[in-house]
């Protein structure tokens, strides 16, 4: 397990630092001048000047690649122009919120598809399987940015259940989690029903029920035993579009994440917060990937031989 | 199986696949709504009526207005353009680049694809419109913009896939002989890898017009997409989704019209998988 570990951590490491380069060219897109863009035309020469030096956008580019990784190596991100604040800081500081409300669609992600994908599975090709099926395109189908207003229009200001935005309550986290776990449990739920109707078919669930174990016995504690692994490795790779999908979900509830501080961000112009948002989230579904890697080497261990 | 006998087969089965025959249905619709949106517009989609700003359907105005006081149902019906374009030129452009890195990955294989394989995982870290959503807050909103910014990561997915048919492929009993009567490696590829390599690429394609419209109107809720004042879905969501309480139809109809059509799309996809699936046919 410890050389499996190792091998993955070296093929990391060009990952990590492509995706680091990718972010640092990031800032030299910008068509034209950077500083004029986020300063404005109106800003005094001096102020730009001021920016420019601070952003270390007057040194030769390979220097400022090398001072962008050294600053990463200590775990310096540089510091918002806005706020004066280290955008390590602020992001840390959002961090809970993000954290919060990915559990919480993860959740409901798996509360949907569980049930929805073991009755799809058991009952193939009849009305129940066909109308999961139809609710799983239509889970796939509804984009965040409408299906978060669709719910404020019907569970706040319809029926008044819960607060149209904000943070704080359980009552505010249900609708952002819903928006974001609908998606999620679709993908699943679909994933979970494919493995298990493979599975099904298996001479050792056949085995189960020649034993007299009832066909519900035999696919819950057979059958989804070992569906759980690719389904495993699928909710790692939604971790990654649970984060990207928080910059549209925690925009529409005002959720005060990372996701929305990167709007923020954006929208004030303040490219090194923007810069390390960005960074931020790709490093940290790097990350989760490589979790669900390891954890799926040890769910089986075939995978590190092979 | 001679080639017009396969695609016969394939639009048989396509045509018996009920989804994919309502999904295909609404592309239709929706190319044409695109292709002929100034003749079907009943109104100008920038003319502005301010004093009737918000107001419902109405027999003049079937789908209401919005807050400018323009024409949802015209400015509907132009936003299609925008989403057929960004659909289209996005799979196109993620497609050839696609196809042009994936060939040269899984034919060449050794160190070119490993060089792929590596700079695909570094785009790959950037999930969902996390990279476009970047690339878009730097570069400024426009339509070519959003084609960048969608294709910048796009092209992973057709490379990927491609470079896994041609490796499967370029083992085969018929390519290996092929190679063994002296065909040139470039005829190799066109002639008999290629072909055989498409049908996964076709579907694939057709999901990601689906994935390209849910991105660009994403990008477009975030004020990221297409410059205002063109229509576009995702950015009339966003203007609607503050008038909420006195104007829902502003949110729903758009956002409507984006689930429709992600969802033919998707339909279309799953008819397609299903029909040049060969083990089906072998069955």
């Amino acid at each position: 397990m410890r050389r499996y570990l190792f091998s993955r951590l070296r093929q990391m490491v060009p990952v990590v630092l492509g995706v680091v380069t990718v972010v640092f060219l990031l800032i030299h897109l910008i068509p034209g001048d950077p500083v004029e863009i986020m300063l404005g035309e109106s800003a005094l020469a001096a102020q730009k000047e001021e920016l420019r030096r601070e952003l270390r956008l007057d040194r030769p580019l390979a220097v400022q690649y090398g001072d962008f990784l050294l600053g990463m190596a200590k775990g310096d991100l540089g510091t918002s122009f806005r706020s004066r604040e280290p955008v390590l800081r602020e992001i840390l500081r959002r961090v809970p919120a993000t954290l919060l409300l990915s559990a919480a669609s993860m959740t409901v992600a798996l509360c949907i598809a569980f049930p929805l994908g073991i009755v799809s599975a058991m009952r193939q090709h009849t009305f129940l399987d066909h109308l999961c099926g139809f609710l799983a395109m239509l889970g796939l189908s509804m984009p965040n940015f409408w299906l978060g207003p669709l719910l404020i229009l019907i569970f706040s200001i319809g029926l008044g259940l819960f607060p149209v935005s904000g943070y704080g309550t359980a009552g505010h986290l249900v609708l952002p989690a819903v928006t974001m776990g609908t998606g999620m449990a679709a993908i699943l739920m679909r994933m979970l029903r494919s493995q298990l109707l493979e599975e099904i078919r298996q001479d050792y669930v056949r085995a189960a029920s020649a034993r007299g174990l009832s066909r519900r016995a035999a696919v819950v504690r057979h059958a989804l035993a070992n569906s759980l692994i690719p389904v495993l490795t699928v909710m790692g790779l939604q971790v990654g579009a649970l984060l990207s999908g928080s910059i549209i979900t925690e925009t529409i509830f005002s959720w005060p994440g990372v996701g929305r501080l990167t709007i923020q961000a954006i929208d004030a112009r303040d490219y090194p917060l923007v810069q390390g948002c960005i960074l931020f989230i790709a490093l940290c579904t790097v990350a989760v990937n490589l979790l669900t890697d390891l954890l799926y080497s040890r769910l089986d261990p075939r995978i590190r031989y092979e | 199986m001679s080639e017009r006998t396969v695609k016969q087969t394939i639009a048989r089965r396509v045509a018996r696949h009920r989804g994919a025959v309502a999904g295909f249905a609404v592309v239709v619709l929706l190319l044409l709504a695109a292709v002929l949106a100034p003749l079907l517009a009943p109104f100008d989609p920038g003319a502005q009526a301010l004093d009737s700003g918000l107001s419902g359907p109405s027999r003049s105005h079937w789908l209401g207005q919005d807050r400018l006081g323009r024409d949802l149902l015209s400015r509907l019906i132009h936003g299609a353009r925008v989403s057929v374009a960004v659909g289209l030129g996005t799979v196109s452009l993620s497609l050839a680049i696609g196809l042009l890195v994936g060939s040269a990955a899984g034919f060449f294989a050794g160190k070119v694809d490993h060089l792929f394989m590596r700079l695909a995982d570094i785009l790959l870290a950037f999930p969902g419109i996390l990279l476009a959503i970047a690339i878009t807050s730097v570069l400024g909103p426009s339509l070519r913009n959003v084609l960048i910014a969608l294709s910048a990561l796009g092209w992973v997915g057709y490379a990927r896939l491609i470079r896994g048919q041609i490796l499967k492929i370029r083992e085969m009993e018929f390519v290996q002989s092929a190679r063994a009567v002296g065909t040139p490696p470039a005829r190799l590829l066109r002639v008999h890898i290629l072909p055989n390599a498409i049908s996964p690429v076709i579907v694939e394609a057709t999901f990601g017009i689906a994935r390209a419209i849910v991105a660009e109107a994403g990008l477009s809720f975030l004020g990221l997409g297409v410059a205002p004042p063109t229509p576009s879905w995702g950015a009339m969501i966003s203007e609607g989704r503050h008038f909420l309480f006195v104007a829902p139809h502003l949110t729903t109809v758009p956002g409507l019209a984006i689930m429709i059509t992600v969802m033919a799309f998707n339909f279309l996809g799953d008819g397609l998988r299903d029909a040049m699936d060969v083990r089906e046919g072998a069955h």
